[in-house]
């Protein structure tokens, strides 16, 4: 499902964090955002998932007009995320964490649950069953018996994209997923965006680290203050003349970081 | 005419106590984040420790500051024995545990003083002073005079003196303060301190018109609690305007309304004002960053 | 981990929460089987069925319920075991609220009380048939906390325990002053619970009666803990945000596990109030409902086993610190401070931790 940013505006006590954006996410494809800090990207991805609502403008899934959906219903409608600043569930296990992104596809009454019916039971065993197999597929197997908090950054960063998987998405957003992690890691988060595209997941993608965008994106979008810089394939956006002065003046650090 | 005066007078004076109490939970929550629970117990001790230290023969004018220094030194051993050991517990377990220090002090209270109520007699006699056919108590303006020079210190405590700085500056970003290398443990100390001091001077000021006993602390905690948030945590001048705002209404509710009901309506209001201003009159909106 | 840090720095409230919460939650005292990696698709044998929390633990609390008689000396302790047994199914249910979705409520006596007069006005004043009674006091708290939940439940940390506390404190005044209905101050006496022909009376019929609801109870919290349900619950207590964006209409959730745990304190309410046959506005007030939540705390957050060892505790300790008269609420308070510090995640999840070290 293509989904479109169209017009969109966010401020905070007046001043822009987004400024009169507007691009359309191309349904099997990775969508990579680049920028430098402050571009507004993380606050782009909290208005398409609906945790903040833009001062002006809409936000397109196929067509629908989604701007005023609560983030549960959009994640209901396809939409998944991870976050920069971790979100996870420090008060579960790994695998349940992973069990929650099941939430969408099991039973939610109160009584049968109450009752523990067998339908609760078979919704159950078919979330561990599902997590346990995502958690593999991402490459955490040995975590799957693990606490939350005693995962270390890079598996917690895995556990994300798990969950945000569990809840079988048509469009997954990524924020960062390799910020903080070693080369040998970097490599693999590489790897599994690869596949999840290759699954038909549509990937929106947030990453400072240019190799890593360059090799896996279809499609970037470069924003500096909010706003459009340039767009393209990576070859387009890597030779365009205000990306470069853009990173090889004040967000050159961030960029290559 | 006279009848509005008479509740709007006792009213202040009334919403002066919660406002010196809802400063107390406003400066250690703005310090620690921890709502003392105990910031009742404070008024109490304040009230009977005068009381008992006159009986035993001092003058008020020794009496009081005495008792206000027992129950800051109250405050100090609360901070040093309770609070700090749990400092990284969750919200609720230092909720907790300042309900089992007010547990406590009132236990200890009870068995050390009894349970009868006392009475402080007015700092200037018992005679009212009429005002346009209204009754103004002669303490009341003992409370509110007190409450104007708190609110002063208090000022002139947090802008102008390094220990009132480093306490703001804890408050508005702890790893922060600490980094520049403010000792947050004596700020707690300190905050701890100051409210036990507040709250005291709340208790004893308080006496002579309402009496005191020693589970007077609940009442008044949770109502000095209900100025805190009214205002906005955190907020001085939310507190006192909060106090004050909460006093008169309650009178006004009491006299024209129903007696009855009187102290419903401080929580009514508060449910109110929560229900449509969630971060109180004068608090800050924080917003969630993800 | 600087991630973490830097979270508390601007949400100290939630990011504290979450850290002092018990990982094995639902699993309390047994979870070993249950956190084994084979979990996932593995066929459980009838060992493991029986040693799951759910099963083992409710058939645990169940033996302990039906032996316990044996050592119950005298009317007093039997009623000791009533008020146990009663205030662990306000806790159970409280525990839902603060402990797995991590909203505190320092109104919870007045739901519990609500209960209690809801029985004793409908059946001494308008003779309706007790179970009924009953059943209008459940249906009319559970609609009372679904009003008042979604206001109430927007906000956070203390202006949540504010709001709870007033709602608490509001009720108890209405029952002070309502003397024509309540009896007032001085309370009322409550008739026996008849059902069908029978007269329910005397200690020993409602240690039964509070026991097996205590256990129901307790078996239907634990099942719903274990549901995605549950972990919805326990979810967003992790992180609003992150169940918002999985799926999670948070909102709905959070009013949802509200209204069960006043339903669960109103059920308990109309049993106590049968049970002890009169009715105060004590059990309404401000300190029974800090009560429910020191035994919830104490027994352990997310733990429901927790919460009936922590109103067994506090249930029976001041019957037995009653030796020392007037000592009485010091110690109390003294013993509060101490368990918070030393065992601030309560009794029950640190020895389950401690005997996990143990075994292995």
């Amino acid at each position: 499902m293509r989904l479109r940013v169209d017009n969109v505006t966010k401020e905070f006590g007046g001043v822009r964090a987004v400024s009169e954006l507007s691009f359309t996410v191309e349904p099997g494809r990775v969508h990579s955002i680049i920028g430098p800090n402050g571009a507004g990207k993380t606050t782009l991805f909290n208005i398409i998932t609906g945790v903040y609502t833009p001062t002006q403008g809409r936000i397109w899934l196929g067509d629908d007009d989604i701007t005023a959906l609560p983030p549960a219903a959009r994640a209901a409608r396809g939409i998944a995320r991870t976050f920069q600043n971790l979100q996870i569930f420090f008060n579960m296990t790994a695998l349940e964490n992973v069990m929650v992104g099941r939430h969408l596809h099991a039973p939610r009454r109160i009584l049968p649950s109450m009752f523990h019916m067998p339908g609760i039971k078979r919704a159950n065993r078919e979330a561990r069953e599902r997590a346990a197999e995502l958690m593999r597929k991402v490459g955490l197997a040995r975590f799957i018996g693990a606490d939350a908090d005693s995962m270390p950054y890079g598996a917690l960063k895995r556990l994300e994209i798990a969950r945000a998987l569990a809840t079988e998405p048509k469009i997954l957003l990524l924020d960062e997923p390799a910020a903080g992690l070693n080369p040998k890691e970097t490599l693999e988060i590489d790897e599994l965006i690869q596949k999840i595209a290759q699954s038909g997941i549509t990937v929106v993608l947030v990453e400072h680290n240019m190799k890593l965008v360059m090799g896996v994106s279809d499609h970037i979008l470069v924003l500096d203050y909010g706003r459009r810089l340039a767009e393209g394939t990576a070859a387009e956006v890597r030779n365009n003349p205000d990306v470069i002065r853009a990173y090889l003046g004040v967000g050159a650090v961030a960029g290559a970081a | 005419m006279a009848e509005f005066l008479q509740f709007l007078l006792s009213g202040i004076t009334v919403g002066a106590i919660y406002a010196l109490v809802g400063l107390g939970f406003s400066i250690i929550y703005n310090a620690s984040h921890v709502i003392n629970f105990a910031q009742g117990e404070f008024v109490m001790l304040g009230g009977m420790g005068t009381v008992f230290l006159m009986a035993a023969g001092l003058p008020l004018i020794v009496a009081m500051p005495l008792a206000i220094c027992v129950v800051v030194a109250v405050g100090l051993i609360l901070e040093k024995l309770a609070v700090e050991p749990a400092r990284d517990a969750t919200v609720v377990t230092l909720i907790i545990i300042t309900i089992g220090a007010s547990i406590f002090i009132r236990g200890a209270v009870e068995v050390t003083l009894g349970k009868d109520f006392h009475r402080l007699p007015g700092f200037s006699g018992d005679e009212p002073i009429l005002i346009g056919g209204a009754a103004l108590q002669r303490q009341s303006l003992w409370i509110i005079g007190a409450l104007i020079v708190v609110v002063a210190g208090l000022k002139w405590f947090f802008d102008h003196t390094r220990l009132g700085k480093a306490v703001l500056a804890t408050s508005h970003n702890r790893i922060a303060a600490q980094l520049v290398g403010i000792e947050v443990r004596t700020i707690l100390l300190v905050s701890f301190g100051l409210s036990a001091g507040l709250g005291a001077l709340a208790g004893i000021l308080t006496a002579p018109i309402t009496l005191t006993k020693y589970d007077i602390g609940i009442m008044l905690g949770l109502k000095g609690f209900a100025a805190a948030i009214l205002g906005g945590l955190g907020s001085g001048f939310g507190a006192v305007a909060g106090g004050i705002v909460l006093g008169v209404i309650e009178a006004m509710a009491a006299g024209y309304v129903s007696s009855a009901y009187k102290d419903a309506v401080a929580f009514v209001i508060i449910l109110g004002v929560l229900f449509f201003m969630p971060s109180g009159l004068f608090g800050a909106k924080g917003a969630e960053r993800v | 981990m600087g991630d973490r840090a830097q979270k508390s720095l601007f949400d100290l409230s939630v990011a504290r929460k979450v850290q002092g919460t018990a990982k094995h939650s639902p699993h309390a005292p047994l979870s070993a089987t249950e956190a084994a990696p084979g979990g996932d698709g593995a066929v459980r044998t009838v060992g493991a069925w029986l040693f799951s929390a759910r099963t083992g633990g409710v058939l645990l609390l169940a033996a302990i319920v039906a032996i316990l008689p044996l050592f119950l000396p005298n009317k007093f302790y039997f009623d000791v075991a009533i008020k146990t047994a009663l205030h662990a199914i306000v806790c159970v249910g409280l525990n839902l609220l603060i402990g797995y979705a991590g909203q505190i409520s320092l109104g919870h006596a007045g739901f519990f009380a609500l209960g209690g007069y809801a029985s004793a006005i409908l059946t001494a004043r308008f003779g309706w048939p007790g179970l009924v009674a009953m059943l209008a006091g459940a249906v009319g708290v559970g609609v009372l906390a679904f009003l008042v939940a979604r206001p109430i439940l927007r906000l956070k940390g203390h202006y949540l325990a504010m709001a709870t506390l007033g709602l608490g404190i509001i009720i108890s005044i209405i029952i002070n002053r309502e003397i024509p209905l309540t009896g007032g101050p001085d309370g009322m006496s409550v008739p026996a619970l008849w059902v069908g022909p029978w007269r329910l009376t005397g200690p020993i019929t409602w240690y039964w009666i509070s026991g097996v609801t205590l256990v129901l109870a307790v078996w239907l919290a634990l099942n719903l803990v274990e549901s995605p349900m549950g972990r919805a619950l326990r979810a967003l207590h992790g992180s609003e945000v992150a169940a918002e964006t999985t799926g999670i209409d948070v909102t709905r959730y959070k009013v949802l596990v509200f209204v069960v745990s006043a339903v669960f304190a109103s059920i308990a309410g109309s049993l106590f109030a049968h049970a002890e046959r009169f009715m105060t506005p004590v059990e309404a007030g401000f300190l029974r409902s800090i009560e429910f939540v020191t035994m919830v705390v104490l027994g352990g957050m997310a733990s429901i086993f927790g919460s009936v060892v922590g109103a067994a505790i506090l249930t029976a300790l001041p019957q037995v610190l009653a030796v020392f008269h007037d000592f009485k609420h010091l110690a109390l308070g003294a013993i509060l401070i101490a368990v918070m510090i030393f065992m601030p995640k309560g009794l029950v999840p640190t020895l389950a931790a401690l005997w996990r070290r143990r075994v292995g």
